[in-house]
């Protein structure tokens, strides 16, 4: 069991608060992710929950438990940091073993679950080198090594695949969320990256400057975002903004439509633009067009389109996938 | 330094320090040995000729070698304990975060400063006298009879006021080892369930290692020479004799400098055997 609850937890360093009281569920065998811009507080919160840091109001609550004094040894939670933290000077045998050797588990159990965490994460035969002799995802995979055999009641992430290189990253990803499927345990995961978000998160808490301003599944964000700095933040590439006679149009102070909710054409629709750079990315292309009265928008077409620099095309949004937003940024219904 | 040219043009600039260098080490060593086969007695008789090993086993003979070997490693030994445990402790003192960091970090380099003449005196004098010194007064305070230091516990009084002089040093450079240990393992120590005293055991003084050797070593080469602390105080009475001052005074007491340079000989074989010993067991935590 793994049911974290937060009940208007906050914290403060002096003066500054950096996360006003806020609450949150993290249900049992879930998939959380806290994403968001850096500085808005998602590591902290990580690590108030984990008890490294303590909370200036409020209580944390783990399968019902009040935890918020207790120490983070106590509170069986595993934690994976960014910088994965393996200790250098032990072999990686010894660092999966670590936690284990601090419960006073037997010699014996301690070799047998080493073992079947290393097997788990392939790495078995790299259980006599040292940290330093590995490379960056075999490191990740020692630290979660080392978080799964205590067997906790939830994981903690925090930025796990900030250090790897694209590739690792996808493939860190995958192993992660494959990892979570096998185990069902809690997972709680920070990163400022909302791809890692939406392809692994069950649920997405989207934070901004300590406040939670939303949470809700990725498909859930990604179609009704509830303000325009969700809107902005989810999805790749960013929605595009309009505001003034545009959003007039559609009653909003602003709206917002996705690259991909919109029509290109050479010959007509609603609003004529010019081209500027495309990116082309093989099995689609993001044009950036200049609307004159919109602003610059990107657009997503197909692979194969072939616009040139200065070219003038026409757009036209998906009316029913366009996003309104009021004055204060809050999206209507 | 990627062309000939520019090659042996270096080597040619940095000729004259080398030479300096190799005649500054190479001459005091050639006359060193030169001196410790011939009698050599300047206010009686001067230069008597060669005496082949005579010096050697004269020195090595007399009742004062033995225990002079001794003493040097007791007081080696000792304030290198001293000053790495209390170095060890006072440098995770100083790394939590207090008022006024700055100042204590200086007044804890301080002692560094002194002369070691100097600061022999002012323990001399100011703590261990056993009339008007502070310990003395400490003790009469308590009732207890004043200890007289440096006659009755002189080989701990020195191995004092020498592990005094030594433990800024070993606490600066633990200090800026412990500095540069990354606070998430100790956090991943913590979340692992590793209470105060293992974290130390199993993090911190693992991740020391490396700059508890280079103090091991740096100081070994220091204490082995120790003499103004001797000289000011106990002059080598009361068991304080060290190899370093039975060679100063054979050589300036006795006035024989055979002999002395002789007993200096020894003193480099037992450098060097200490030398080998200690790379032996804590050199390999310098590789990689």
């Amino acid at each position: 069991m793994g049911r974290i609850t937060l009940q208007q937890v906050a914290k403060s360093f002096g003066t500054t608060e950096v996360i006003p009281p806020l609450d949150l569920e993290v249900n049992d065998g879930e998939f959380v992710v806290f994403v968001g811009p850096s500085g808005c507080g998602k590591s902290t919160l990580l690590r108030l929950i984990a008890g490294l840091e303590d909370v200036s109001g409020g209580t944390i609550l783990i399968d019902g438990e009040d935890v918020s004094n207790t120490p983070p040894a106590k509170r069986g939670l595993a934690m994976v940091f960014q910088s994965y933290a393996l200790y250098p000077h032990m072999s990686v045998r010894k660092n999966i073993a670590f936690p284990l050797k601090m419960a006073g588990v037997a010699k014996a159990d301690i070799k047998k679950k080493v073992e079947n965490a290393a097997q788990v994460l392939n790495l078995t035969e790299y259980l006599d080198r040292r940290p330093g002799q590995l490379s960056g995802g075999q490191r990740q995979r020692v630290a979660i090594g080392r978080s799964i055999v205590r067997e906790p009641e939830a994981f903690l992430f925090d930025e796990p695949l900030s250090n790897l290189d694209a590739a690792l990253r996808g493939n860190m990803r995958l192993e992660i969320s494959e990892l979570h499927q096998s185990l069902k345990t809690t997972m709680v995961y920070v990163t400022h990256d909302q791809v890692e978000a939406m392809t692994m998160a069950d649920k997405i808490v989207v934070l901004q400057k300590g406040v939670i301003e939303q949470v809700g599944s990725p498909l859930d964000l990604y179609r009704n975002p509830a303000n325009l700095f969700v809107a902005g933040f989810i999805g790749s590439p960013a929605m595009n903004f309009a505001s003034g006679a545009t959003a007039q149009e559609f009653d909003a102070t602003t709206i917002g439509f996705r690259p991909e909710h919109l029509k290109l054409s050479p010959e007509g629709g609603d609003w004529t633009g010019t081209v500027g750079v495309s990116e082309h990315l093989g099995s689609d292309t993001f044009v950036h067009v200049d609307i004159e009265g919109v602003g610059k928008v990107t657009a997503r077409a197909d692979g194969d389109i072939s616009l040139g620099y200065g070219d003038t095309v026409f757009l036209t949004p998906d009316r029913a996938r366009v996003h309104r937003f009021d004055v204060h940024g809050l999206a209507l219904r | 330094m990627a062309t000939k040219q520019s090659r042996s043009a270096a080597r040619l600039m940095m000729a004259p320090a080398v030479f300096l260098l190799l005649v500054w080490m190479l001459v005091p060593l050639a006359m060193t040995l030169w001196f410790s086969f011939r009698k050599f007695l300047p206010l009686r008789g001067g230069d008597l000729g060669f005496v082949g090993f005579d010096n050697y086993v004269r020195f090595i003979s007399s009742s004062s070698f033995w225990p002079s070997v001794q003493t040097t490693l007791i007081v080696v030994g000792s304030v290198l304990l001293i000053t790495l445990v209390l170095g060890v402790l006072l440098a995770l003192l100083l790394d939590q975060p207090i008022w006024g960091q700055g100042i204590v970090r200086i007044l804890v380099i301080a002692p560094f400063f002194v002369m070691p003449t100097v600061s022999a005196l002012v323990w001399k004098n100011i703590f261990m006298d056993p009339v008007n010194g502070l310990f003395a007064h400490l003790w009469k305070f308590f009732g207890a009879e004043p200890v007289q230091w440096l006659s009755q516990a002189s080989l701990p009084s020195i191995v004092m006021i020498v592990s005094w002089q030594w433990l800024p040093f070993a606490t600066l450079i633990l200090l800026t080892a412990i500095q540069s240990l990354d606070s998430e393992q100790l956090e991943a120590a913590e979340m692992d369930g590793a209470p105060v005293l293992r974290r130390f055991w199993h993090i911190i003084v693992p991740h020391l290692s490396r700059a508890i050797t280079i103090v091991i070593l740096i100081q070994t080469i220091f204490l082995l020479a120790v003499f103004a602390e001797i000289f000011v105080t106990t002059g080598g009475a009361f068991g304080t004799k060290t190899l370093t001052y039975l060679i100063y005074q054979r050589v300036l007491e006795s006035q024989n400098v055979g002999l002395g340079s002789a007993g200096g000989v020894y003193a480099i074989i037992l450098a060097n055997i200490l030398a080998l010993f200690l790379m032996r067991i804590v050199g390999k935590n310098l590789d990689a």
